[in-house]
């Protein structure tokens, strides 16, 4: 018992301050071990907090046409991103995101994990585009989802309707499969890159550089300063060789026909326009295309997606007798081959027919600028038959047929020559005589595409100039690129000038009233050219399956303008288009196009010479070199009257300006 | 008796130790509102002190074995005032805490703990033995328990918590034996220490862990368990050694660095050695204060003061230890440096009973 006044015991209150020394020793050790052992952890921990990397996007480089016109434009557009240097757990709020933004929870997560092995600072791009509900999604949510952010983009506006499609290409965001390719290792997930046509062509050109911009933020995410900043690199802007006066002329002639329009300048191979038909809107797919309507494009029979100009390798009918009468004429027997037509002819146990035959006439007597102008089968057959398939593989090729052409687009075809060589390699078959007589008038095995006869017929009017056909100009690319260098190789390829003469005469008389398309004829335009009718089954099967669309022949035409010194060739394919007169009404307006443009233009004229005997409208010929240097090509021009009625030129093209 | 009572006995070391402590409170509260909507609280702040000061010479002229001797009537109108706040109380945040009185709010739960502080300090100082039997121990627990759960019931566990160390520091200095302490220990840390070393120790699962703190104070912790705790660790770990610019302050990273969190603040720009000189002025208080149970002039005495010096300890432990990471958030601010005019008052009205029971030490 102790008393109301007894003390407390002194050994508990020293115990008490015991404790409570433990107590702050604890605490401090606690203090010591944040602020002075892990202090460097915590203050990056801290800097992380209060730095957001926010990247700047560039904008891709304009395209632009021969004269500085706008084809392909930007506009500024948002998108969606995830900041992942924040400290949220981002697939935990994958779900209310993607219900946000309408789109997929697990397209989310999948975006999450693509982008986990980059740097913390690369956002992920969640959505391009967004709509302004979206954006005031993210705007109302940004205290529950700090790491959602939009910034400016700069979207592809490309021309409506398909214009130009092919050409031009699209852009899309870098695949998985891109950036396992060493080429493509600089591009980081989330790039929009070139997929096809110049924009994949040149996607180094006008892709810009993104920059970055550090931001100072506070808990919500506001900005509260500036750190830094990477300026972005804006993208080059690209001048195509094209002409979009011409381009216009051109989609307007293949609207909704199957096939392809390539105009090319025959002195430098720079290609004024190109068209391809069915076409596509790339508009479409600057967001994100949906599987369904990518397969529709990409199983739809007429290929909306192929660039026909340079991916259609088809049979090229009658215009092939254009490389055949320069085949036979340098082997010294076109010239002096004078054959009967009957309608048809006897070779090697097979009666062969001209086409006249079913129209039931013949052709009588025929040399080669008869041959060429009325298209008879039965004059090339001889003549194949007499150089038969080396010879002519030779010359083709030395036209530049069967391979690719080198144009400045990926994914060209090569086409094919035929020949023994070929045929033992490909089928281990030797090569049947009988089989050279097809090839004569461009049937059987030989394949070309559209870019391929307008260079090999370009050469032929141009003397023998063979060009490497383009879409930029070398000049208007930055010096060191290396890719453009060969644009302006030449080839020179032998060709007799008398032979040229000859054969560019017959093929000015193409749309005479004595050619095969007369209907096509322009007045007042001079152009020399050759139908083509290609079949897709022979005469004779075809007879039997009358008015079968799928059978329908392929038409082609290759024409250009003047005959002398030419300033443009067109080739124009026309798929299931019957017969060749209804290519070359397509292939004669881009041509009235182009003609017309240059007459409202200003020209150095020449004066007429004052010599006797005829002038040829446009060019002067010089023969005083019989090797047939193209040097002595001498472009001069006479003055012409030019039409009262003026077809307005574009500022840009459609759905751009 | 109170003729022998002078100022020059009045504990005027611990005073300055204490102001000092309210005189980096303030210093951080206007660092760390300045750029706020709560600009200018540093001045209440201030007005709150002197006023707590004023309180304090109050408090010390009332001789503390009178209220001892009411003390039965105190802690009736301290339950009655609990009660009160349950039937008229005004719900802000979710929880019942506040009773209006004319136009002013009170909190009935903080000068409760006053009340108790005397009535544990009267109940064990009248103990005719030793050594604490079961009976007393359990006398003494259910007048801290009834009124704990009454404030639990409001729901505010972290004042709830501050009324343990009181019936615990009671309990200790009456005499408390071994085998009691060990089993009450046993159960207490079995029991309630599991349930709150979690973010350390992980036995709880995330949600459950979650729902823990969010029932502690939901309004705490929007973002996420765990947030706000790891920003205050990394404000205070980026304080180095010297102390930093305070981005996680200043951006608003840190929840309520005036308040509840103002030592991680505090640690975020002045580094360990300013967190470390702030824990030993605390602890020099502490000590001043334990030095001053010694000198009572009676078990009483003692036993106010240690309480005291209970309650002041156990809210540095968890508000230090929620700041660095060791407690779960449970709303407790730190006496004297945190912005807020219940905390400060009480601080100052225990302070008084401190120096009242001092001046009288020598009378007898």
């Amino acid at each position: 018992m102790f008393g109301r006044d007894e003390k407390v015991s002194g050994i508990r209150l020293t115990a008490a301050q015991y404790i409570i020394l433990g107590i702050f020793l604890v605490l401090a050790y606690r203090l010591w071990q944040l602020q002075v052992m892990r202090s460097d952890y915590y203050a990056l921990a801290a800097e992380k907090n209060r730095i957001r990397n926010v990247p700047v996007l560039a904008p891709r480089g304009k395209i632009l046409d021969r004269y500085g016109r706008t084809i392909v434009d930007n506009y500024p557009s948002f998108t969606a991103l995830l900041l992942r240097d924040s400290s949220r757990d981002l697939n935990a709020d994958a779900d209310l995101i993607a219900q946000g933004l309408h789109l997929d929870p697990n397209e989310v997560r999948a975006r999450i994990r693509r982008f986990a092995t980059m740097p913390q600072y690369q956002p992920i791009f969640l959505k391009e585009d967004i709509t302004p509900d979206d954006l005031q999604f993210i705007e109302s949510h940004r205290n529950e989802l700090p790491e959602l952010d939009t910034i400016m983009s700069h979207r592809r506006l490309y021309p409506r309707n398909g214009f130009m499609a092919h050409l031009i290409g699209y852009v899309g965001e870098v695949s998985e499969d891109m950036l396992n390719q060493p080429q493509f290792e600089l591009y980081n997930p989330g790039d929009v890159v070139g997929k096809s046509g110049v924009e994949l062509q040149y996607n180094d050109l006008l892709m810009g550089r993104n920059g970055s911009r550090q931001a100072l933020v506070d808990s919500h995410g506001r900005e509260v300063g500036r750190l830094g900043e990477t300026e972005a690199i804006p993208g080059r802007p690209l001048k195509l060789t094209i002409d979009i006066d011409l381009q216009i002329a051109a989609e307007e002639q293949l609207q909704g026909k199957n096939g392809a329009i390539v105009a090319m300048d025959p002195h430098t191979g720079e290609i004024l326009a190109m068209a391809s038909g069915p076409t596509f809107d790339p508009n479409d797919f600057a967001v994100r295309v949906s599987r369904t309507d990518w397969s529709k494009l990409v199983n739809d029979p007429d290929k909306p997606m192929l660039n026909k100009a340079i991916q259609a390798q088809l049979a090229p009918g009658s215009t092939f007798k254009i490389i055949m009468s320069m085949a036979g004429w340098q082997e010294g027997i076109a010239q002096n081959l004078h054959v009967h037509c009957n309608g048809s002819a006897d070779f090697y146990g097979r009666n062969s027919k001209c086409w006249v035959f079913f129209e039931h006439r013949t052709h009588g007597d025929v040399d080669l600028t008869k041959a060429i102008y009325q298209s008879c089968d039965v004059f090339f057959y001889t003549l194949a038959d007499k150089l038969g398939i080396n010879k002519i593989a030779k010359h083709a090729t030395d036209l530049g047929l069967g391979q690719k052409t080198g144009i400045d687009l990926p994914q060209e075809a090569s086409g094919l020559v035929p020949s023994e060589e070929w045929k033992l390699k490909t089928f281990r078959q030797k090569w049947y005589a009988g089989e050279t007589i097809f090839v004569g008038i461009g049937q059987g095995a030989v394949t070309v595409t559209p870019i391929q006869l307008a260079r090999a017929i370009s050469a032929i009017a141009m003397g023998g100039k063979l060009v490497v056909p383009h879409v930029t100009n070398p000049v208007d690319l930055p010096p060191n690129y290396v890719d453009a260098a060969h644009y302006l190789d030449v080839k020179n390829v032998a060709i007799d000038p008398e032979g040229w003469n000859v054969i560019t005469d017959a093929m000015d008389r193409v749309l005479l009233p004595e050619g095969t398309a007369p209907s096509a004829h322009i007045a007042g335009i001079d152009i020399a050219g050759k139908t083509g009718s290609a079949q897709v089954v022979s005469l004779e099967n075809r007879a039997k399956h009358k008015n079968d669309a799928d059978l329908a022949q392929n038409g082609w035409f290759v024409g250009f303008t003047p005959k002398r010194n030419p300033d443009i060739v067109v080739c124009a394919l026309f798929q299931g288009g019957e017969h060749g007169r209804l290519a070359a009404r397509l292939a004669t307006q881009v041509i009235k196009a182009y003609v017309e443009k240059q007459r409202r233009t200003p020209q150095k004229m020449v004066e007429k010479p004052k010599t006797d005997g005829t002038v040829d409208i446009g060019g002067l010929w010089n023969d005083s070199e019989p090797g047939g240097s193209t040097d002595a090509l001498r472009a001069g021009r006479v003055a012409i009257d030019l039409p009262k009625k003026r077809m307005p030129l574009a500022t840009a093209a459609p759905g751009v300006n | 008796m109170s003729r022998y009572v002078s100022y020059r006995d009045f504990d005027w070391i611990l005073l300055g130790f204490v102001l000092l402590i309210c005189g980096l409170g303030v210093m951080e509260i206007h660092s760390a509102t300045v750029h706020t909507k709560f600009a200018g609280a540093h001045i209440k702040q201030i007005y709150w002190v002197v006023g707590g000061v004023g309180m304090m010479f109050l408090m010390s002229l009332v001789n503390y074995q009178a209220l001892l001797d009411q003390i039965h009537w105190f802690y009736i109108a301290g339950i009655a005032s609990l009660m009160a706040v349950m039937v008229f109380g005004t719900r802000a945040l979710g929880a019942k805490r506040w009773i209006k009185i004319g136009g002013s709010h009170f909190q009935p739960s903080e000068w409760v703990k006053l009340i108790l502080i005397l009535a544990v300090a009267k109940y064990f100082s009248e103990m005719r033995q030793r050594e604490l039997s079961w009976s007393d121990f359990i006398k003494g627990g259910a007048m801290v328990g009834v009124p704990m759960l009454m404030v639990l019931a409001q729901p505010d566990l972290g004042t709830a918590l501050t009324y343990v160390p009181i019936a615990v520091m009671g309990v200790f200095l009456g005499g408390l034996q071994w085998k009691q302490g060990l089993s009450v220990a046993l159960v207490i840390i079995v029991g309630i220490g599991a349930v709150f070393m979690v973010p350390r120790i992980h036995v709880l699962k995330g949600y459950q862990k979650q729902r823990l703190t969010s029932f502690i104070d939901p309004s705490l912790d929007p973002k996420g368990s765990g947030y706000q705790v790891e920003q205050s660790e990394i404000a205070v770990g980026s304080g180095g050694l010297w102390g930093g610019k305070g981005s996680q302050t200043h951006g608003a990273f840190l929840p309520v660095p005036q308040t509840d969190f103002i030592f991680a603040a505090f640690s975020e720009e002045h580094g360990f050695v300013g967190a470390l000189g702030v824990l030993l002025l605390y602890f020099i208080v502490l000590m001043r204060l334990t030095q001053n149970a010694q000198t009572a002039p009676d078990r009483a005495g003692t036993f106010v003061v240690m309480g005291v010096v209970a309650v002041l300890s156990f809210h540095i432990l968890v508000n230090v230890g929620m700041v660095v990471g060791f407690m779960p958030v449970t709303g407790i601010p730190l006496p004297l440096m945190s912005y807020g005019g219940s905390s400060v008052l009480f601080m100052f009205l225990a302070l008084g009973m401190v120096m009242n029971v001092r001046m009288r030490r020598f009378v007898n």
